[in-house]
C-alpha cells in the first residue's frame, strides 16, 4: 500500500515543506486543523474555547486513546488523573460529541481494576463510547478472553463490528491477535482473514460516498517497522475501502500524532491520554519518555474532536493537548 | 509456571545496560568450547538461566541450558511483556516492571519466543540433551 512518494504528515516542519497546510505548529497548547477533501487546512490555536471555532457540523465526536490505567513509572505515575483531565475537557466542550471512542490500551495490564478505573472516569462524561482493544488489553494469560467478556460482548469474532450514526458508516478494526506468522518478520500487526473477510461484506453494499471512519489501534500504515508500528495486512483492508470518496483511520498504539493522506484516506494516529512515546526512531526503543519533565507532561498529552458536516466529504478533526 | 514479584527497587537504566553486558560476558566465560558437533553443554548449575528484559530486548537473545533447567525471564524494562513461545509450550501473564516468569524446560529442541505484547522482540532459549554433556 505505501509508495514511495507518499509523504507521512509528521510534524510542523514536514507539513511545511509539503505545501499542503500551514500548521500553527505546536506552541504549547496544541494545533487546530480541518481537513477538507483530504487536504489540511489550519484552524488557529487551541485555547480554552478551541472547539467553539470548529464549524458546527451535523456530527461531533472525540476519540480518546492510550490511557494505560495501571501505567505507574515516570513520566506519568498516575494515568488515572491525566484521564480524568481528558473527561473534563470534553465535558467543557461548547458543541458536545455524541460518543467517545477509544482506540485502545484502556488498560496497562489487562486487569479489572485498571478497567475499573478507567471506566468509572469515563463515565463521568456521561456519552457513549466505543472501545477497541490495544495489545495491553489482550494481555491476560487467556489471550483477550477478559477484554472481550467486558468490552465485546454486542462484537464479532474476536471484537471487530461497525456502526452507522449520522449517515458516516464506522468500522471498529482489531488488529491485536494476530500477528505475522512465524519470527522472521518485524512483528507487525495483523488484521487476519477472517475479519478481513467480514469487512469486504460489511462495506460491500455501502455507496460510495458513504464516509468512512476505520479505528484500529496499531497504525494501519507502516510508521516505523523496527518497533512494529505497522499493520501487515493493512493494504488488503484499504484495499475493499478504495471506492470510497472519505475514509478516516484513526489509530493509537504510538503516542503521538502522525498523520498522511493517501488519496481519499487520511490516516491519523492519536496522542495518548498517559504518556508520550519517542518519535520514531528517536530513542533504542519505544515506551515512555521517562525524561519528560512533570510540567511538561500536558503538552504530550491529547484529545482529538472529529467533526462531521454533511456534503463536506471528509471530516475536520481538531487534535488538542491536556495543556490547561 | 511461577510468577513472583520482586519488592527490589528498580535499578536506573545505566547500570541496567552494564548489568546486561556483565550477563553476557558471563555467559561467554562460563560456556565451554562447543564439538564441531555443538553438542556440548555446560552444567546446568554453572551456566546462567535468566532472560533479563530491558529496553525492549531479550538478553541474552539466545540462551543455551541443559533439558530439565528452570529458566527465569525478569522484566526490568519500563513497559510491560509477554513471553510466548511459537508453539505455546509456554507462556506467562503480562509482567510489569520486576515481574517474573519462569519455566522448565523438559525436552530438549529448540524454542523461539517472542513477546506477544511487543512482537518483534524475538529470543530463543536451546535446550540440549543432559545425556550430551560429556560425550566426548
Amino acid at each position: 500500500m505505501a509508495d514511495r512518494d507518499e509523504k507521512e504528515l509528521s510534524g510542523a516542519a514536514n507539513m511545511n515543506r509539503r505545501g499542503l497546510l500551514k500548521c500553527m505548529t505546536w506552541a504549547g497548547t496544541g494545533v487546530v486543523w480541518t481537513l477538507s477533501g483530504g487536504v489540511p487546512r489550519t484552524l488557529g490555536l487551541i485555547g480554552g474555547a478551541a472547539a467553539a471555532e470548529a464549524p458546527q457540523g451535523e456530527l461531533t465526536f472525540v476519540q480518546i486513546s492510550d490511557s494505560h490505567i495501571g501505567f505507574h513509572l515516570p513520566p506519568n505515575p498516575d494515568p488515572g488523573a491525566t484521564l480524568t483531565e481528558a473527561i473534563e475537557k470534553i465535558k467543557a466542550m461548547p458543541t458536545q460529541p455524541a460518543f467517545l471512542i477509544h482506540t485502545g490500551d484502556i488498560s496497562h495490564l489487562s486487569k479489572e481494576e485498571q478497567w475499573d478505573e478507567a471506566d468509572q472516569i469515563i463515565k463521568s462524561a456521561n456519552k457513549q463510547v466505543f472501545y477497541i482493544p490495544g495489545e495491553h488489553d489482550v494481555a491476560d494469560a487467556d489471550n483477550g478472553k477478559a477484554y472481550l467478556a467486558r468490552y465485546g460482548k454486542s462484537t464479532k469474532g474476536k471484537g471487530w463490528y461497525s456502526f452507522d450514526m449520522a449517515g458516516v458508516h464506522f468500522i471498529g478494526l482489531i488488529n491485536v491477535f494476530e500477528f505475522q506468522p512465524g519470527f522472521k518478520s518485524a512483528g507487525l500487526a495483523k488484521i487476519g482473514d477472517e475479519q478481513l473477510e467480514w469487512l469486504e461484506k460489511d462495506v460491500a453494499g455501502r455507496s460510495a460516498s458513504t464516509p468512512i471512519v476505520l479505528m484500529a489501534h496499531l497504525p494501519l500504515w507502516t510508521i516505523y517497522e523496527q518497533w512494529g508500528w505497522g499493520t501487515a495486512d493493512a493494504g488488503r483492508a484499504l484495499g475493499y475501502l478504495k471506492r470510497f470518496g472519505s475514509v478516516t483511520v484513526l489509530n493509537g498504539h504510538i503516542h503521538q500524532i502522525i498523520q498522511k493522506v493517501e488519496g481519499n484516506v487520511t490516516f491519523h494516529t492519536a496522542a495518548s491520554t498517559a504518556f508520550p512515546q519517542p518519535a520514531p526512531g528517536a530513542a533504542p526503543a519505544p515506551g515512555p519518555m521517562r525524561e519528560v519533565p512533570a510540567a511538561e507532561l500536558h503538552k504530550y498529552l491529547g484529545i482529538r474532536t472529529v467533526n462531521y458536516v454533511r456534503g463536506k466529504g471528509a471530516p475536520a478533526l481538531i487534535d488538542s493537548t491536556l495543556v490547561a | 509456571m511461577l510468577m513472583t514479584r520482586n519488592p527490589a527497587p528498580r535499578r536506573r537504566r545505566t547500570s541496567l545496560v552494564f548489568g546486561a553486558v556483565g550477563v553476557t560476558a558471563l555467559l561467554a566465560a562460563a560456556l565451554p568450547e562447543l564439538t564441531t558437533a555443538g553438542e556440548a553443554v555446560v552444567a546446568a548449575a554453572a551456566s546462567p538461566t535468566t532472560v533479563t528484559i530491558d529496553n525492549f530486548a531479550f538478553a541474552p537473545a539466545t540462551l543455551t541450558v541443559t533439558a530439565g533447567t528452570t529458566v527465569t525471564w525478569k522484566n526490568e524494562d519500563d513497559s510491560p511483556h509477554r513471553i510466548g513461545d511459537k508453539n505455546g509450550t509456554f507462556k506467562s501473564a503480562a509482567l510489569d516492571t520486576d515481574d517474573t516468569f519462569s519455566h522448565t524446560f523438559a525436552a530438549p529442541g529448540e524454542y523461539p519466543y517472542i513477546c506477544t505484547i511487543h512482537p518483534y522482540m524475538v529470543g530463543k532459549i536451546i535446550v540440549k540433551p543432559t545425556g550430551k554433556m560429556s560425550s566426548n
